[in-house]
């Protein structure tokens, strides 16, 4: 059964389409990422599931309920947000208990559901703190807090790591994944990070423009981008995209004449290259490195080939130098093809 | 160079004491000295036809307990400020929601709000003196439609004080609601999001939540709307000028009265003293009781 249903759903704004007929599910007990670039509809899209917006056309259901046009509070589901929106004013206990106070959950049950997020979360010796007094991990965790105690059916995060650096937000990413895992909460998850999204999710959902692009395991989008945007956005550094040239009769790498390309029959498409797959070998593309960039387990060398730039991993040091003259390959397998003109998959060549 | 001027921890002492010295020079000259003055002054009594004056003691502060007027005045300010700091503070407070809750034209409503305050005292004392004066006064005019009785609300004993306390909740309120909306908008609206997602409706949200946070905002306006209310003066001379039978006098009123209308600046100056200490007090509640209990972020 799926926790989470959404139907051809739109918010538009006069003319923006913040977020145009979106559809999806999600399955009860899994963790669903909404991934994309800062103003793709991620946050509209979580927004319109919590009610906080309302919709412009289309159906929400939660669990077997329409909720569509029911306020945030009846839709039964916990939220996380980006700034923790924790009550300056109260106590960690207080901010904890805010909602079980405003909906007269009887004490002693309010006191269970306390210890056991406290037990949980390792909060239970700054109960009497306000938020004020606490890092920026502890007071994620306080909101980690509220939303566990609702005991909700769904619980929405919007980027609750942005705020956190990067050392924490590597400790919060796996220890949620874990609460949400152990719980088996449904949850949705808002993040412009691929990382997070890669390493949480049990199926991303990346939004461009106020629309879905693909909806898929975070294996699948890694192997099979649906679009160009698809490859560019996952992968660090990200998939080479490598405009072709018909040059007499045969088809090459844009400006290049050595750059051969024997997996597509004409230059009306696009390769996908993923930087890892690329290799140096004795003869193949001409291609000169004009950057190297050192990351520790693993170097990235800025290559030109004709008129096109790819990035090429290789691993631990190189010794090749900025200018030196290489000659790249990439299996025939490791290429994707996408139309040059929509962007979209055409296939891989196996 | 003498060797302290060498050294630049002197030499930064230095330069904040010259900095501080304009401002210092000016409270120095135009406050403190004026305050120790009439404190110093109120022990005597004025000498008449140029003679020097008098050293009385604390007999100033005798005829204070025995002063009727005094007396009349002081309950008639503690009467004002208890009718107009918890009014001007609650209407403002309303009005900040009211034009903080993004209703249409809600800039407009804004300004209306605040044009009193612009307004210069002596105007806005003109224009109330036309909605009171009797027989053809806006709010006879409307009694008159209705077909009630008049009545002169500015010479009766009983109204002349309520008068005057309606003028300035409706000067302070827009002022004090600047305030309020400034640190409304302070507020993330998320924080009101997070409270409607765990059901709290807008009344509980409103006294849980936002008038908790706007503590530090009340505090501040109360400790201002007191020393308004102790100072409170341009009103009464286009109002009532105190009257009838001082029924509308308060403090500052009476201490101009004793001073400059019959010239008995010592006992002037130990009103003032009085006046002064009232204030202190006040402040001192305020700040010392009050801000234990406000959240400060």
């Amino acid at each position: 059964m799926s926790a989470i249903q959404l139907l051809n759903v739109s918010r538009h704004w006069g003319d923006v389409r913040a977020v145009d007929d979106v559809s999806f599910e999600v399955e009860q007990g899994t963790m669903l990422v909404l991934l994309g670039p800062s103003g793709c509809g991620k946050s509209t899209t979580l927004r319109l599931i919590a009610g906080l917006e309302s919709v412009t056309s289309g159906r929400i259901m939660i669990g077997e309920r329409d909720v569509t046009h029911l306020p945030p509070a009846q839709r039964q589901l916990a939220m996380v947000f980006q700034s923790y929106a924790l009550f300056p004013h109260l106590t960690v206990r207080e901010n904890i208990l805010f909602g079980l106070t405003v909906r007269k959950v009887p004490e002693a049950e309010r006191e269970k559901r306390l210890t056991r997020a406290v037990d949980i979360l390792g909060l239970s010796a700054l109960l009497q703190r306000k938020p004020g007094e606490l890092s920026g991990g502890q007071q994620q965790r306080v909101a980690l807090g509220r939303a566990l105690v609702a005991e909700a059916a769904v619980c929405l995060m919007d980027e609750p790591l942005s705020n956190l650096d990067a050392k924490l937000r590597h400790e919060m990413r796996r220890e949620i994944r874990a609460l949400q895992q152990t719980l088996g909460m449904t949850m949705v998850y808002v993040t412009h990070d691929q990382t997070e999204a890669m390493s949480m999710a049990d199926r991303i959902i990346l939004m461009q423009g106020g629309r879905i692009v693909q909806n898929a395991t975070p294996s699948e989008l890694y192997s099979r981008p649906a679009t160009t945007f698809a490859g560019n956005f996952i992968g660090t550094p990200p998939m080479n995209l490598v405009r072709l040239d018909d040059a007499r009769g045969s088809v090459c790498v844009a400006g290049s004449r050595s750059g051969k390309v024997g997996v597509v029959d004409s230059a009306n498409y696009v390769l996908g290259i993923r930087p890892e797959h690329v290799r140096i070998v004795p003869d193949g593309w001409r291609a000169v490195v004009e950057s190297v960039e050192y990351l520790g387990s693993s170097s990235v060398l800025g290559c030109r080939v004709g008129g096109e730039e790819l990035s090429v991993v290789v691993d631990g040091v190189s010794d090749i130098a900025v200018g030196a003259e290489i000659y790249l390959h990439c299996p025939d397998e490791h290429i994707h093809i996408f139309d040059a003109q929509t962007g979209e998959r055409r296939g891989t060549c196996r | 160079m003498p060797p302290a001027f060498r050294n630049p921890a002197t030499m930064r002492t230095i330069h904040a004491w010259l900095l501080l010295l304009p401002a210092l020079a000016f409270i120095a000259a135009f406050t403190h000295y004026p305050a120790v003055n009439t404190f110093i002054h109120s022990f005597f009594l004025d000498g008449r036809g140029g003679a020097p004056a008098q050293f009385v003691g604390l007999e100033h502060y005798q005829y204070l307990l025995e002063d009727e007027v005094f007396r009349k005045a002081l309950v008639n300010n503690l009467l004002f400020a208890s009718g107009t700091i918890p009014l001007s503070i609650g209407l403002a407070m309303t009005m900040a929601f009211l034009v903080n809750a993004g209703l249409a034209g809600q800039s407009v409503l804004r300004l209306c709000y605040f044009v009193p305050t612009v307004l210069p005292m002596i105007a806005v004392a003109n224009i109330w003196l036309f909605f009171y004066t009797p027989e053809y006064g806006l709010l006879e005019q409307i009694r008159g439609a209705l077909g009630l009785a008049g009545v002169n609300w500015l010479g009766s004993e009983s109204t002349a004080l309520p008068c005057v306390i309606a003028v300035a909740v409706w000067k302070d309120a827009g002022f004090f609601m600047i305030f309020y909306l400034a640190a409304l908008q302070q507020i993330p609206p998320s924080l009101g999001e997070a409270a409607m997602l765990e059901g709290a409706s807008r009344l509980y949200y409103y006294r849980r939540v936002v008038i908790p946070l706007l503590m530090p905002t009340t505090l501040f306006v109360l400790v201002n709307a007191t020393i308004n209310a102790f100072r409170m003066v341009d009103h009464l001379f286009v109002l009532t000028q105190g009257g009838p039978n001082n029924a509308s006098s308060l403090l500052l009123y009476y201490i101009y009265e004793v001073s400059f209308k019959y010239w008995d600046t010592g006992y002037g100056a130990a009103l003032t003293m009085v006046l002064l200490g009232f204030l202190a007090l006040a402040s001192i509640g305020q700040f010392g009781f009050l801000d234990r209990k406000v959240h400060y972020r």
